[in-house]
């Protein structure tokens, strides 16, 4: 018997029209048919969504947590990046 | 006529309720977290269906019975269902040549049922029919990557069909109580479903790479559930089910 291990997959799950798929955990599938199938009855047992996306985890490509100073830091004083220095009609609602 | 009407629905019932019983065992035991969490998920799904038809059963029985008399307050001989169900789990490849055989005669079984006469019945098939569609297509694909897998898993899934397949004919052939309601256009005539059954087998068995068993298609086949003529495993099953009731009569929870 082999010990290969079936690969990770990523599941994101659409929890209804009109939202996006988010992020909802991983497990381990032999395939596509079988990670969706399988993320069908672990993740959606209680009406959590109508989609399932399946990934697998080796296609995704994550930010390096190191880089985080370079990355993200450069943004927290350009708060003019926002757009709430305008002046709004009185006549606009719902902003 | 009320009395034969109950005792067609015990035997739909007892069907769904072993089957599930039987699955149920599998939680905490499966070969991997999700296929654990599928086989609970298809346990419950049959266990759902027989309440419902349980239910109907004491509604149309009144004298103060309720779904949970039929489970919990009878004995062997009373249930009805196909021997196949009550078979032990084996191992992975046992059930879900059982589950195969089962979910795929349910399936023809429920999308002929939903024309009943007996609107209740026709109903119950309906939602049924979402359930057991999605079962089959779960232990279909099992089959086909077990016997299209490994020396080994395909060694397996073949000795695991051609045991299981003397068990399938007496799904297909009518007790009395069966005859009777066809008469009366209740239950659909399950004689004429074998074929595309028979169909679906030959399919999947062929994806799978493994040989037909052609052995028992002379005809002979292991029969009595539907009678209450069970075989030895039954009686450990109700023990093990009916264990509190039987230990504390009458107890809530």
């Amino acid at each position: 018997m082999s010990n290969q291990e079936w690969p990770l997959w990523e599941i994101f799950i659409r929890s209804k029209a009109g939202l996006d798929h988010k992020h909802v955990g991983s497990l381990h599938a032999a395939d596509s048919t079988m990670a969706i199938e399988m993320a069908r009855d672990v993740y959606t047992r209680r009406m959590e969504g109508i989609s399932i996306w399946a990934v697998e985890s080796t296609n995704i490509h994550a930010s390096n947590p190191d880089d985080a100073s370079i990355f993200y830091e450069p943004s927290n004083d350009k708060i003019y990046r926002h757009p709430t220095f305008y002046d709004l009609p009185d006549e606009i609602t719902h902003m | 006529m009320n009395n034969s009407l109950i005792e067609y629905i015990m035997h739909l019932a007892d069907n769904s309720l072993i089957h599930g019983h039987r699955l149920s065992e599998w939680s905490g035991h499966g070969p991997i977290l999700e296929v654990d969490i599928a086989l609970s998920n298809i346990a419950l799904d049959n266990i759902g269906a027989a309440r419902s038809l349980y239910e109907y059963a004491a509604e149309i029985e009144g004298n103060g019975k309720t779904e949970d008399t039929y489970p919990y307050f009878r004995d062997v001989r009373q249930f009805k269902n196909s021997l196949l169900v009550e078979l032990p789990n084996g191992n992975f490849a046992d059930t879900m040549a059982k589950c195969f055989i089962f979910d795929a005669y349910q399936f023809y079984f429920y999308t002929a049922l939903k024309n009943s006469t007996d609107e209740r019945l026709a109903a119950i098939a309906e939602k049924s029919l979402k359930e057991v569609t999605y079962h089959l297509r779960f232990s279909s694909e099992w089959v086909v990557r077990l016997g299209d897998g490994t020396d080994e898993s395909k060694q397996k899934m073949q000795n695991a069909i051609a045991e299981h397949w003397e068990y399938a004919g007496e799904l297909f052939a009518p007790s009395n109580i069966e005859l009777a309601m066809m008469e009366q256009g209740i239950a659909p005539n399950i004689a004429t479903l074998k074929n595309a059954w028979q169909q679906k087998m030959a399919e999947t068995i062929e994806e799978a790479t493994l040989s037909f068993p052609l052995s028992n298609e002379k005809g002979w086949f292991q029969s009595g559930g539907k009678k209450g003529i069970h075989t030895e495993y039954l009686g450990f099953i109700l023990s093990d089910l009916q264990y509190m009731q039987k230990t504390y009569p009458n107890s809530e929870w």
